[in-house]
C-alpha cells in the first residue's frame, strides 16, 4: 500500500490573508497582566491577613500560608511589571493581529452564547445551536449538514451521557416538555 | 520476587473482556484526541474524565491511562504525515518524520514512531514495576516534613530548571497554590478568598481549570493561527513494519540512551517535551554524519518519540509511589483517583495493591494493544484531519461543557472554565508557563496541609526541614535546584547542549 504520493489538503475555507495590523503589542498584554496580577495579590492578602495571617496557640491560622503566597505572587508581578517596562524588544512584538483577533473573536463570542444558551435552555440545545450555528456561519459548511451532524453529535452525547453512563446535565424547557 | 507475583494477579485482574474492550475504546479515543491539533493529552483525559465516574476505580483507571497511551501515540501520527504536531513532545519527531514522509517513506517513519514509543514506555513500566514499590516502601517512612519537602522540591525544581522566564514561572505557580486555597480550609473549617460568594465556596476545582486551560484555551489558539494542513496519506504494510523491526537492534545505543532519559526526565518535573529535544539532540551529537539529521533519518523518529513516550510513562512513577505527578496528565490522573476516594501516595501500594497492580498491568498491556491498534488504523486516522476545524471546533467546546460540569453539577463550573479560556490563551501568549499552575493547584491542599502538620507538630519552628538526614538533604536540594541558573552559570557547555536544536 503505497499510496503515498496521495496528498490529503486540510485548508480552512475562511482563512484571511497574512500581514494585517497589529491590534495590541506583547509588551502592553505583559503590563497589563502583571496590574492584574498585583492587584490580585493585593486583594487575596488582604482577606488572608483579615483571616489572620500570624501563629497562634494550634500552629498557624487559616490564612498564614495563603498570605506569604499573595506576597510571593505580588512580588513576582511587580518584578514582572518592571522587566516588561525594561525590555524593549518584546515590547515590540505583535500579541495579535486584527485578523487574528477576529477569527479569536470568531469562537469566543459563540462558546460566551453557548455558556448562557446553557444556562436558560439547557446543555443539549445550547450544543446543537452552538454546532450548527458554528459550522454553518463560521465554517460555510451546506445548510443540511450542519443541521445533520449538530443533530447526530448532540444526540450522541446525550445517549452516552444521559442514558448510559447517568451523568446529568443542565436541562432546559425542550428536555422538560419531552418529560426528561 | 513479590513484585512479578503482584504483577500476574494484576493481568489476572484485567484479561476480563469488559477490560480489554474499556482498553481499547481507550486508546482509541486517546489516538482521536492526540490526533485533533485542538486536543492534547491533558484535555482529552480531563473531559473524558466524567465518562469514568460511575464506573470501578480499576476499570476508570485502566480507561483513563489507555486514553493517555493513546494520545502519545496519536501525537506521532501528525507530526509525521502533516508536519504539525498534535502535542508539543512531538515537535522534535517532525524534524525528521516529515522529511522522510516527503520522500514517500512515511509507512517506515510512522512505524519507527510507533515501535520507539512502545520501546520507550516499555522501559519505563519495567522501572515503574520494579522501582515504584520500593519507593513507597521508603516513603511510607515519610512524615508531614518530608512530605512538605518532597513538594517544595517539586516546585522549586519548576522554577530552577524550566525554561520560561523565571518570574513567569513563580507567578503560574503561587496563582495555583493560591486558586487551591479558596473556600473552606480543610484544618480550621475557617472560609477563605470567598468574599461571600456561595459559588466560590466549594473552592476551585482542579479538572474545571484544566479543561478552560488546555481546552478552551487550545480552541482559541488554533483558531488564531490558522489552520492548513498539508500532509501525505499513510498506509502501513506487513512488510514494512518487519523491515523497521529488522533493523532495530542496529539503534539499540540510541533507543537506549533516549530511554535513559526520558525514564529521568520523567520522574523529575523535566517533562516528556524537554525529553524529546534532548533525546534528538543527543542522537544529532553521537552520530557519525550530523548532516543528515532533519533530512529525513530515522534515527531522528526513533530518538525523540523514545524519550518522550518513556518520560511520559515514567512521570506515573512518582505520581503512584509518592502522590506527586510529574507531568500535566499525571496530575490530571491523580485529580481522578481523588475522585474515586484513594488517596495517592505511598500508602496506595499497601491498601490498594489490587488497584495499583490492574494500572501497571494495564500500562503493559495497554501498550501492546495501542501498538497493534495503531499500526492498523493509521489511515483511518489521518483521514480525521480532512474533517473540517469549524465542524470539530464547536464539538470540541460542547465536550469541554460536559466535562466541566459533570465534576460537580454546577452552572458556575461552565463559566469558570470559559474564564480559565481566556488566561490560559493569554498565559500562552505572553509566555507563562501552565504546568506550574496546574500542579500546583492540583498539590496545594496537600502542600499545605504538610507544612501546617508539620508546623504544629514542631511549635512553629523553621528547624523542623532539617531536623534529620533524610527531610534536611531534599530541603537542602529543593533550595539548591531553586538557585539552579545562578550555579548553571559553570555548566554552560552542558547547558547548550540542552537547549532544542533548530529544525
Amino acid at each position: 500500500m503505497s499510496n503515498t504520493e496521495l496528498e490529503i489538503v486540510v485548508d480552512d475555507p475562511t482563512a484571511p490573508e497574512d500581514n494585517s495590523p497589529a491590534v495590541v503589542s506583547t509588551g502592553v498584554v505583559d503590563v497589563v497582566v502583571s496590574l492584574l496580577l498585583l492587584a490580585l495579590a493585593v486583594v487575596l492578602g488582604w482577606d488572608n491577613w483579615r483571616t489572620g495571617a500570624s501563629w497562634d496557640s494550634t500552629g498557624p491560622q487559616p490564612g498564614y500560608f495563603p498570605f506569604y503566597l499573595s506576597v510571593i505572587l505580588g512580588g513576582a508581578s511587580l518584578y514582572g511589571l518592571g522587566a516588561a517596562f525594561l525590555s524593549r524588544r518584546e515590547a515590540a512584538e505583535t500579541f495579535v493581529t486584527r485578523a487574528q483577533l477576529r477569527r479569536v473573536m470568531a469562537v469566543f463570542v459563540p462558546t460566551l452564547l453557548f455558556c448562557l444558551a446553557t444556562q436558560y435552555l439547557g446543555l443539549y440545545v445550547a450544543s446543537f445551536f452552538l454546532i450548527a450555528g458554528f459550522m454553518r456561519l463560521v465554517g460555510k459548511i451546506a445548510l443540511w449538514k450542519s443541521l445533520l451532524t449538530a443533530f447526530v453529535f448532540t444526540a450522541v452525547m446525550f445517549v452516552t451521557f444521559d442514558i448510559v453512563f447517568d451523568v446529568i446535565m443542565p436541562k432546559g424547557p425542550l428536555e422538560a416538555a419531552l418529560g426528561r | 520476587m513479590e513484585a512479578f507475583g503482584l504483577l500476574l494477579h494484576g493481568f489476572a485482574v484485567l484479561l476480563t473482556w469488559k477490560t480489554l474492550l474499556l482498553m481499547m475504546v481507550g486508546l482509541v479515543l486517546g489516538i482521536f484526541v492526540g490526533v485533533l491539533p485542538g486536543l492534547g493529552g491533558p484535555n482529552g483525559v480531563a473531559i473524558l474524565l466524567p465518562l469514568t465516574f460511575t464506573m470501578d476505580p480499576t476499570s476508570a483507571i485502566v480507561m483513563l491511562s489507555c486514553i493517555y497511551w493513546g494520545a502519545l501515540f496519536g501525537g506521532a501520527i501528525t507530526s509525521i504525515l502533516f508536519n504539525i504536531p498534535g502535542e508539543a513532545w512531538s515537535v522534535a519527531t517532525t524534524f525528521d518524520g516529515y522529511p522522510m514522509a516527503q520522500q514517500g517513506r512515511a509507512a517506515e517513519a510512522l512505524t519507527a514512531a510507533f515501535t520507539s514509543s512502545f520501546v520507550g514506555s516499555l522501559v519505563a513500566v519495567l522501572l515503574i514495576t520494579f522501582l515504584a514499590p520500593m519507593i513507597s516502601s521508603f516513603a511510607l517512612r515519610f512524615g508531614p516534613p518530608e512530605f512538605f519537602a518532597v513538594y517544595l522540591l517539586t516546585f522549586c525544581s519548576f522554577v530552577g530548571l524550566g525554561r520560561e522566564a523565571k518570574h513567569k514561572t513563580v507567578i503560574s505557580m503561587s496563582l495555583g497554590l493560591l486558586l487551591a486555597g479558596v473556600g473552606m480550609d480543610t484544618v480550621s473549617g475557617q472560609l477563605r478568598m470567598t468574599f461571600g460568594s456561595a459559588e466560590l465556596l466549594r473552592g476551585i476545582n482542579f479538572l474545571v481549570a484544566v479543561i478552560g486551560l488546555f481546552g478552551i484555551s487550545e480552541i482559541l489558539l488554533t483558531m488564531e493561527e490558522r489552520l492548513a494542513l498539508r500532509g501525505h496519506a499513510a498506509g502501513i504494510s506487513l512488510r514494512v513494519v518487519l523491515s523497521v523491526w529488522k533493523d532495530l537492534p542496529k539503534y539499540w545505543v540510541t533507543l537506549l540512551r533516549s530511554s535513559v532519559i526520558g525514564c529521568w526526565l520523567g520522574i523529575t518535573p523535566g517533562g516528556a517535551i524537554a525529553a524529546s529535544f534532548m533525546g534528538y539532540n543527543l542522537a544529532k551529537r553521537f552520530a557519525k554524519d550530523q548532516e543528515s539529521f532533519g533530512k529525513g533519518r530515522i534515527e531522528g523518529v526513533f530518538a525523540p518519540e523514545t524519550a518522550a513516550h518513556a518520560s511520559g510513562t515514567s512521570a506515573l512513577l512518582p505520581m503512584l509511589a509518592l502522590g506527586i505527578p510529574g507531568s500535566g496528565t499525571a496530575a490530571i490522573l491523580l485529580g481522578g483517583l481523588m475522585v474515586w476516594g484513594l488517596n495517592p501516595g505511598p500508602l496506595l501500594f499497601v491498601e490498594h495493591k489490587d488497584f495499583v497492580w490492574g494500572l501497571i498491568a494495564s500500562m503493559y498491556l495497554g501498550n501492546v494493544v495501542g501498538l497493534v491498534l495503531v499500526l492498523t488504523t493509521v489511515p483511518i486516522f489521518a483521514s480525521i484531519l480532512r474533517v473540517p476545524f469549524a465542524a470539530v471546533a464547536p464539538m470540541i467546546v460542547v465536550s469541554c461543557a460536559i466535562g466541566a460540569y459533570a465534576i460537580q453539577n454546577a452552572m458556575f463550573d461552565i463559566w469558570l472554565m470559559l474564564g480559565f479560556g481566556v488566561v490560559g490563551y493569554v498565559f500562552k501568549k505572553i509566555g507563562i508557563p501552565l504546568a506550574p499552575f496546574t500542579l500546583a493547584l492540583v498539590l496545594g491542599n496537600r502542600a499545605e496541609d504538610a507544612f501546617r502538620l508539620s508546623m504544629i507538630g514542631s511549635g512553629g519552628d523553621m528547624k523542623v526541614f532539617w531536623s534529620n538526614g533524610l527531610v534536611g538533604t531534599i530541603t537542602t536540594l529543593a533550595i539548591v535546584l531553586l538557585f539552579w541558573p545562578v550555579i548553571d552559570k559553570a555548566f554552560v557547555g552542558l547547558g547548550r547542549m540542552l537547549r532544542p536544536a533548530r529544525a
